[in-house]
């Protein structure tokens, strides 16, 4: 288990992520329009699309390359397509902002 | 030269033989020492093409197969303009009438044949030709300079192919034939018939069931007299009746002769090492008037000569197609049916198209194609092949499948197959679909889109996922308003008219307002509010850039591995060696992996890691091209009149001018313009969104034209005189798309779904083009250039890079 300082809640727009490497993975990060924080591996399962470049509607995303709908929370591929991504645990300071991942 | 090489003499220099020679340099480069000799003063041309030389389509030079340099650099003798008039089989010598005297080893005989000359009273008279060499295309060229009146004897492929070059010449033509319909050795009755009536509309008359019988005039030809005692008057008179395999001089020197050269399958005549090919051998009883033929034996010859193994030569299926402009004709195999066989016909007189199929134990054995000739290549392989085309007779007649054939739409989805894809976006078929209905209790096309993704990209499949709901699900099918996506039942307009009514201003009040299922909606339906928003609030609404594509968002192309791609703007597609030289230092700076041309005049940068896009752009310091956007994309041009010489007017200035106009504009969906200088169109401004073509004097302006999924022409929405016009339709017709069109709809198929003269209308009075101009205008000068404001805006640049974690504890 390691835990990390990954920056603060206002580097991340609303409807928007941010990514970064770790080890061989990549993580991307959502902030939805709730303001609430989620992290999932960057990669669809159809064709590994970089789903951080994907439209946030509500608590999921739509890949860029072929519209595939992934739950955030879950990390699960919706109906008609089917899969699961790898979700991470985050939490976030409410007084500093601050956003830690546990991988 | 090597002394030890073998001898090859060739006697003819056309293309059968030439063409052999060519495939044995390939073979055995130096197997040979070649000399070869040609009676006419040419290099070796392409006699097919006299007819396009006659016609116009091309130049004599342009006919030439080898020149004299080719013969130079293979080291072959060649002695053009002499005739070769005796040969001795025995002591293996060739004499020309030029005095050249020449041993051989091999000797080919490639003499081709002759024309055919009536023996008719008054033949000798000038102006009586043939229609085979060179020297018979000038003296039709030089006779339609002064005189006016030709006829042609003979009404087969030649003969029709000398009377359209005669009338391109300008003369008047007519063409006698012998029997009752033209063409009769390679058509039947009907497509004669009909290839006759083209022909007359072309302006050739027929006068035919006519025996020739003598040709009247004093040192001139003047007339051609008829059996019947009835004539007609000739300045010029071709004779095309057929061709002769020229075999005088195999005559004299006793190789066997019958119709032509008599030789075996590997083209060997009855005396060692004499060999023949082309029009003048015969082979198994036939003597071949076609080029393939001649080709197919030429590799035999070749390979037999070269000492590599062949199976021989087995004789040509041939087929025909005449060279005359403006007619499809093709014929193959055995056309007329024979005992024991039958037909199919096919016959359209509206379209001028007919087809008939001969099938004999269910393999096609012959066909003739009149109008439409595009499947005569798949045809006439199939009738070489011998394929079995038991159960495709009618699809192959018809272009259409066997069970498109069947009463109705139903039945043919009935009859196609469970793993037939049906939605080709998704590779959903109609198993899959069938299966949702079925078991998974989808009762509406919104449904099945739902489960199984048919119908869920482009929509074109569409109609036929809706008979399957029929088929399948019958009365239970529920007939459901689809929205313009699946969070809402309602369509463009009803939203559009909605949001002007109530005065709705964000995505987020249009979703609340108008009852949205989807709390935030989904990649449809919100990049199409941004839009509509956009258009109908220019000024107050901030575009919503989480609402915009991927591509749209970073302003880059997004690509299959997650790199992007920068397309710079090239302004109708001019640049300069400085910025080619900064664009390639640049690509060379950023490890680029691939520079490509795009289709549309500029220069794609490929590969470009997603961190390493606004550093490119704050180098390159030129606008983006919008190569991603539903936006202008680029102004493809010709060269136009500033260096062609057919250029009636400056297009690359149009088109820099009119790229300048529109640049940044968001739109329904992307939008191609292009500008050619002239109607040969080089810029293919036709399949344009808005194309420009200019004529002497004026600018043509067509719209709704697409190359792409939708191939469509434009129409003509009208000409215009000035530049200055050219800009003002071109902003009102865009403002009129921008403001009516779907989003994501293209104008090829918005212009066919609200119809071309709704849209002229709309433009017709020059005040509602002003006021149309002035809404693009205060759209258009609310834009900046997207790269620029990224690399100078922090606060979007970060989004850009990665963000560096820190760990706290393992």
């Amino acid at each position: 288990m390691t835990k990390m300082l990954v920056g603060n809640v206002t580097d991340i727009d609303r409807k928007g992520s941010r990514t970064f490497k770790y080890n061989d993975i990549e993580i991307a990060l959502f902030r939805l329009s709730n303001g609430e924080v989620l992290a999932v591996e960057n990669k669809c399962p159809h064709k590994g699309g970089a789903l951080s470049e994907g439209m946030v509607c509500g608590t999921k995303v739509h890949c860029p390359l072929h519209d595939w709908k992934i739950d955030l929370h879950s990390g699960v591929v919706q109906e008609p397509d089917t899969g699961c991504v790898i979700t991470f645990d985050v939490e976030v300071d409410p007084n500093s902002g601050s956003v830690y991942l546990t991988v | 030269m090597a002394t030890n090489r073998k001898k090859l003499v060739m006697v003819g220099n056309g293309m059968a033989g030439v063409w052999a020679i060519e495939h044995l340099l390939k073979l055995a480069p130096d197997a040979y020492e070649i000399t070869i000799f040609g009676a006419e003063p040419h290099p070796n041309y392409n006699r097919i093409m006299l007819s396009s030389v006659l016609a116009g389509g091309a130049d004599m030079d342009e006919i030439i197969i080898n020149d004299l340099e080719w013969y130079r650099s293979h080291n072959i003798n060649l002695h053009i303009g002499h005739t070769v008039t005796r040969m001795d089989t025995k002591a293996r010598k060739v004499y020309s009438d030029g005095g050249v005297e020449v041993g051989y080893d091999e000797l080919i005989l490639a003499t081709g044949s002759n024309p055919f000359m009536l023996p008719l009273p008054g033949a000798d008279k000038e102006g009586v030709i043939a229609f085979r060499d060179i020297n018979d295309c000038r003296i039709m060229q030089e006779t339609a300079k002064s005189y006016k009146k030709a006829v042609v004897i003979g009404g087969g492929l030649l003969g029709l192919e000398a009377a359209r070059g005669l009338l391109h010449l300008g003369m008047e033509v007519s063409v006698v034939h012998i029997n009752e319909y033209i063409m009769e050795r390679q058509l039947d009755e009907a497509a004669s018939t009909m290839l006759r009536k083209e022909l007359e509309q072309q302006g050739m008359k027929f006068l035919l069931a006519k025996q020739s019988e003598a040709i009247l005039g004093k040192k001139r030809v003047k007339s051609l007299l008829f059996a019947d005692g009835s004539m007609v008057e000739a300045d010029l008179l071709v004779m095309a009746v057929g061709i002769k395999p020229n075999v005088g001089l195999a005559q004299k020197s006793g190789i066997e002769i019958n119709r032509g050269i008599v030789v075996n399958d590997y083209l060997e005549t009855n005396i060692p090492g004499v060999y023949a090919l082309g029009e003048c051998a015969e082979h198994r009883g036939i003597a071949y008037g076609l080029v393939a033929p001649l080709y197919e034996q030429g590799a035999v010859l070749a390979k037999r000569l070269a000492g590599a193994p062949t199976e021989g030569y087995a004789g040509s299926v041939t087929s025909t197609k005449l060279k005359v402009s403006g007619v499809n004709v093709f014929s193959a195999g055995q056309f007329i049916e024979p005992e024991g066989s039958r037909a199919l016909r096919y016959q359209d007189e509206i379209d001028g198209v007919y087809k008939k199929l001969v099938v004999h134990d269910d393999k096609l054995i012959g066909a003739v194609l009149f109008g439409d000739t595009s499947d005569g290549a798949q045809l006439f392989s199939m009738i070489k092949k011998g394929e079995d085309i038991k159960g495709r007779e009618k699809e192959l007649l018809l272009g259409i499948s066997a069970d498109a054939l069947s009463s109705s739409p139903q039945n043919r989805l009935e009859g196609m197959a469970d793993d037939e894809i049906i939605c080709g976006c998704n590779g959903v078929s109609k198993g899959a679909i069938a299966e949702a209905i079925q078991s998974g209790g989808c009762t509406s096309v919104g449904q099945i889109k739902a489960c199984t993704k048919a119908s869920a990209s482009c929509g074109g499949c569409k109609p036929l996922v809706e008979g399957l709901l029929q088929l399948y699900a019958g009365d239970a099918a529920v007939s459901v308003k689809e929205g313009i996506c699946g969070c809402t039942t309602l369509n463009r307009d009803e939203i559009v008219s909605e949001i002007k009514r109530m005065e709705l201003k964000t995505v987020k009040e249009v979703m609340n307002v108008l009852e949205w299922t989807n709390e935030e909606g989904c990649a449809k339906c919100r990049p199409s509010l941004n839009y509509y928003l956009g258009m109908l609030w220019p000024e107050e609404y901030v575009d919503e850039k989480e609402s915009r594509f991927t591509n749209e968002r970073y302003h880059a192309n997004i690509q299959k591995d997650g790199t992007y791609s920068v397309v710079p703007r090239i302004y109708g597609g001019v640049t300069s060696p400085t910025e080619l030289k900064k664009i390639a230092e640049i690509a060379e700076k950023f490890d680029v992996p691939m520079v490509k041309f795009t289709g549309g005049q500029r220069l794609d940068l490929l590969g470009v890691k997603k961190e390493d896009l606004p550093k490119m752009w704050e180098e390159l310091d030129m606008p983006s091209g919008h190569a991603y956007g539903k936006t202008l994309r680029t102004v493809k041009t010709c060269v136009g009149s500033t260096f062609c010489r057919f250029g009636t007017q400056d297009a690359i200035g149009m088109g820099i001018r009119l790229e300048k106009e529109f640049e940044r504009l968001t739109a329904p969906a992307k939008v191609k313009l292009a500008v050619s200088g002239c109607p040969r169109n080089c810029a293919e401004a036709t399949i344009k969104d808005f194309g420009v073509v200019a004529i002497d004097g004026g600018w043509e302006l067509h719209i709704g034209g697409n190359g792409g999924v939708h191939v469509r022409a434009t129409d003509l929405l009208c000409v215009v005189k000035t530049e200055d016009e050219v800009v003002e339709w071109a902003s009102a017709f865009l403002q009129y798309y921008r403001e009516n069109a779907g989003w994501n709809e293209r104008t090829s198929i918005w212009v066919e779904r609200v119809g071309v003269e709704s849209v002229k209308k709309a433009l017709e009075n020059r005040e509602d083009r002003l006021a149309l101009q002035e809404r693009i205008q205060t759209t258009l000068n609310l834009t900046t250039d997207p790269w620029k404001q990224i690399v100078n805006e922090p606060e979007l640049r970060k989004n850009f890079e990665p963000i560096a974690p820190i760990e706290i504890y393992k």
